[in-house]
């Protein structure tokens, strides 16, 4: 009996190291496949299980947390949602992060292990660290004014410093609450549901992710070709073009809006946004010099973030003559996001000059600690120096005696370019109302604030719209918040 | 292993050599004092690590354990000072971890208060213990009442049948706002009923009867009521759809019975007839076959997009302790939901002590089981010999059990940790399993002290 109870005893043994054995094999070698599995809340718990770091504005935070005492604790609230929604994104538990809650989640969450400064006890005591916040560049003036000048019109604001590419105003209207997408519960999912079936895209984000033709705006652009490729030589020099302007290789010719047009100069040409004679221009610098230019602006980037990415503005490479007659007017395949053509406006203001632009001016801990700054951003040649002077000058008599006399503010220097971009099938839609500028304090050493304001269907009579009445007036108010702060 | 290869079957039933053993009576109060203040310390971890103060009941829970465990001490001491000094501490050891962690779940759950309950039973338990411990001078009365074992342990599996179910098993009866779990006595019962028949009937099963092939059968008459009363138990479990229990019925009954005739042949038909009977349960029963899908597919429910079920959400609970845990009170277990506190109390263990508290936590068991063995292997006598055995096969089998099925081993049964889960009869039980390990200890660790057992 003695050795059978010793096999049995055996036998339990066996049972036993059977239990450690597979205990061992799901805690050691499964467990970073079950951790990791998205039906495992642990991740979650953990990572609503402390306030989350804050989005700053002005030195002041836009962004909350709730303590809710649930699981999932911590909730995302918001100061003034709707107004810097296309900046911080949503942070919601049901439905992940966009924009800046994205972007900088690392950040915000505490996971980035930057932000612990013994990360190998972290790891041995499981301990996380509070999440650090993100000190925008945004003026919060300049977000306002951009905000209210748009009112419950559908279009976006971009402005930037020209100097440095810091980004002072991102707006998108309409615009939401990404409060209402924070928590878990059923009145959530309702709001996702609403946002994402309301047929005017209030989570779209205008200002950086969606991309319009630029009409006459793109204008800019064609001239620093012209004048950087020795196209034109002289402002004043009459261009040989016609009122007229039959596409090359077609029967379809291009109209004026206004009269004057025919062998206008450059300078007049710019100031009535003469259509035929920046058409005729394109195709003279020839398809190579346009899109050299254009993409020193930033066109065909599908790199930029700012530190979310930005939808690439395209300006098409491979166009018969006719096409790039049309593209250097700022239609066809031209299409340009609002950041981008502040990035147009500021590399003129910038003496030639585009920096990259860029919202988070630094990453603190939740003391206050810098753990990151963005520093000099990549600098580009958009044109010549003297080049940027000459277009400097045309914007100026834009907004002095053109289509952008909305724009003016006493006491300071502004340039714009006026646009009315065509868009739809047989250009059938409302026409986008834009209007890019820039402004410099006459104290100022340099130009302070470059903007891009596109309306998308102003509520005005179609005929009535241009970029000179609609959107003309909300960038003075958005540079004027700029000039005063 | 013993040296068992030169031995004949008489040679081998003679106990190992024998050496003189002291009491260590000394060394069962310093390990029970341990087993007290590991389970203070625990219980202050969950309150430092939840609110950051020790909890304000931690003094008069420490005292409430302490002066039980002593009580079950000074019983030892006074009635069985020979018997093995690491059994009883183990017990308390799992008994206050059991509490430490059934009230750090209850804090995730305030409409469901388990500790206080668990701590009142486990009060019964000690003082059963105790008094099985004084009572029992000597284990081999309760061969005596082998038959009013057996009649009791049926009369508590069939109880059940006249009671309600409760989430599909019918293995409670309710009185009084009380709950029992009366197969968890019956294991004991059925024990003692088994290793006093095949005590005395051993001869008669090792070597009459025909003979199938290899296996010697005994006579019908011999095995006949054995294997009657075992069917018997296992049917009425599977009836009340217990099916953890019938399992460990099925296996203890195996074992015993190869210990006892020590025929090999035994554990193959054990191991067939289980097979075949798990293919018809599972055929069957779709409660059953659902446990299967779920065993060989774990993740299958997350893939089908209705979220983990109660083994992912358990496998999930262990792959977050790792080695070292997460520390008491701060694992998520409770996302296991229903039965945390009683089948899947080991998950919570998992998570929270790592892979290094459970090891530590089979070791325990492994110890106890080996201890039982220790003690069946120095009687002399069978029926002190098998009853040792059958209690301490009934601990391993049921860890193995509940453990294999949280952990995703075999299929998940419903079943009680020992002395770890939610359970007031679990814990009586258990407490009843060690006394009885203690008295049979005892009378075998006796014999060598010169004073040869009557």
């Amino acid at each position: 009996m003695t050795r059978h109870i010793r096999y049995a005893a055996a036998f339990c043994v066996l049972l036993l190291a059977a239990l450690l054995v597979n205990a061992a094999r799901i805690q050691l070698f499964q467990a970073g496949a079950l951790d990791d599995s998205p039906a495992n809340r642990r991740q979650d718990i953990a990572r609503y299980g402390q306030p989350r770091g804050d989005i700053l504005v002005g030195g002041r935070p836009v962004t909350g947390s709730k303590d809710t005492g649930e699981y999932l604790r911590y909730e995302r609230v918001y100061k003034q949602g709707p107004l810097y929604a296309p900046v911080t994104g949503f942070s919601s538990q049901r439905y992940g992060t966009t924009f800046l809650e994205h972007a900088e989640d690392g950040t915000l969450s505490g996971t980035d292990p930057v932000l612990s400064p013994f990360s190998l006890w972290n790891d041995f005591t499981r301990a996380r660290n509070p999440g650090g916040d993100v000190v925008t560049t945004l003026n919060p003036a300049a977000q306002q004014a951009a905000f209210r000048g748009l009112g419950n019109r559908k279009g976006a604001v971009a402005a930037i410093e020209p100097a440095t590419g810091r980004i002072l105003a991102l707006v998108s209207t309409p615009s939401y609450d990404p409060g209402m997408l924070s928590g878990n519960g059923p009145a959530v999912a309702r709001s996702w549901l609403g946002l994402n079936e309301d047929p005017n895209k209030p989570m779209l984000n205008r200002a950086v992710r969606q991309t319009y033709p630029p009409g006459s705006t793109f204008k800019v652009v064609t001239a620093a070709a012209a004048l950087d490729a020795g196209v034109i030589t002289s402002l004043d020099k009459r261009t040989r073009s016609p009122d007229r302007y039959t596409l090359p290789g077609t029967t379809t010719t291009l109209h004026n809006a206004t009269k004057g047009c025919a062998d206008a100069s450059l300078r007049l040409a710019f100031v009535k946004s003469c259509n035929t004679v920046f058409a005729k221009l394109g195709v003279d610098v020839g398809v190579t010099d346009m899109t050299a230019t254009a993409q020193a602006f930033g066109f065909n980037d599908t790199e930029l973030r700012i530190p979310y990415s930005v939808a690439p503005s395209t300006f098409d490479t491979s166009v018969d003559r006719a096409q790039l007659a049309l593209s250097s007017i700022g239609q066809y395949n031209t299409r340009a996001t609002p950041l981008q053509m502040a990035m147009v406006s500021a590399a003129v203001a910038n003496g030639g000059q585009v920096r990259e632009p860029y919202l988070v001016e630094r990453t603190t801990t939740d003391r206050g600690a810098t753990i990151s700054t963005t520093g000099a951003r990549p600098l580009r040649r958009a044109m010549h120096p003297s080049t940027a002077m000459r277009l400097r000058e045309l914007m100026r008599n834009v907004v002095e005696g053109g289509t952008g006399t909305h724009a003016m503010i006493p006491g300071a220097t502004i340039g714009g370019k006026t646009g009315t971009a065509q868009h739809g099938v047989d250009n059938s839609g409302t026409p986008y109302a834009w209007f890019v500028s820039w402004a410099q304090g006459d104290r100022d050493l340099e130009p302070k604030v470059a903007v891009a304001v596109v309306v998308e269907d102003a509520s005005a009579h179609r005929r009535d719209i241009s970029g000179g009445s609609v959107a003309a007036p909300i960038a003075r108010a958005v540079m004027q918040a700029v000039l005063r702060s | 292993m013993t040296k068992a290869g030169t031995g004949t079957t008489v040679a081998a039933d003679t106990p190992a050599p024998a050496v003189r053993l002291p009491r260590r009576s000394g060394i069962e109060l310093a390990l029970i004092v341990v087993a007290v203040l590991l389970s203070v310390y625990g219980y202050c971890a969950v309150g430092l690590a939840r609110t950051g103060a020790v909890p304000p009941g931690a003094v008069g829970y420490g005292a409430g354990l302490g002066v039980l465990a002593l009580l079950a001490h000074l019983a030892v001491r006074l009635r069985a000072p020979y018997a093995d000094p690491l059994l009883l501490p183990i017990g308390v050891l799992l008994n206050g971890l059991g509490l430490v962690l059934i009230y750090r779940l209850d804090l995730e759950t305030p409409g469901d208060r388990a500790a206080p309950a668990q701590l009142v039973w486990s009060a019964l338990g000690i003082t059963l213990f105790a008094y099985v411990v004084a009572a029992l001078r000597d284990h081999r009365v309760l061969q005596r009442y082998a038959y009013v074992c057996v009649a009791a342990a049926l009369a508590l599996l069939t109880l059940p049948i006249l009671f309600p179910a409760v989430n599909g098993a019918r293995i409670w009866i309710r009185f009084a706002g009380f709950s029992i779990q009366p197969g968890e006595f019956a294991k004991v019962l059925l024990a003692v009923f088994f290793a006093a028949y095949l005590a005395a009937n051993r001869n008669a099963l090792a070597y009459a009867g025909r003979r199938i092939w290899k296996l010697q059968l005994p006579t019908g008459r011999v095995l006949g009521p054995v294997v009657a009363i075992w069917l018997v138990s296992v049917g009425v479990l599977i009836l009340e759809r217990d099916l953890g229990t019938s399992l460990l019925f099925f296996g203890l009954f195996v074992v015993m019975l190869y210990v006892a005739t020590g025929r090999t042949g035994w554990i193959a038909v054990g191991l067939l007839l289980a097979t075949l009977g798990a293919v018809a349960v599972g055929r069957t029963e779709p409660h059953v076959a659902a446990r299967i899908q779920d065993w060989l597919h774990p993740f299958a429910s997350i893939e089908a997009g209705q979220g983990p079920n109660q083994l992912a959400q358990s496998l999930f609970a262990f792959a977050a302790g790792g080695v070292l845990g997460t520390g008491l009170g701060l694992g998520h277990s409770t996302l296991i939901g229903f039965a945390t506190k009683s089948d899947f109390i080991l998950a919570t263990a998992g998570e929270e002590l790592g892979l290094a508290g459970l090891s530590a936590i089979f070791l325990l068991y492994g110890l106890l089981v080996e201890r039982g063995y220790r003690a069946g292997l120095a009687l002399r006598e069978p029926f002190g010999r098998l009853l040792a055995v059958g209690l301490a096969s009934i601990v391993a089998l049921q860890v193995f059990v509940i453990a294999g099925g949280v952990t995703g081993l075999i299929p998940l049964t419903g079943m009680a940790m020992p002395f770890l889960a939610q359970g007031g009869s679990s814990v009586v039980t258990n407490w009843a399993i060690v006394a009885l390990l203690i008295r049979v200890s005892h009378s075998a660790r006796e014999q060598y002290d010169g004073r040869v057992a009557p």
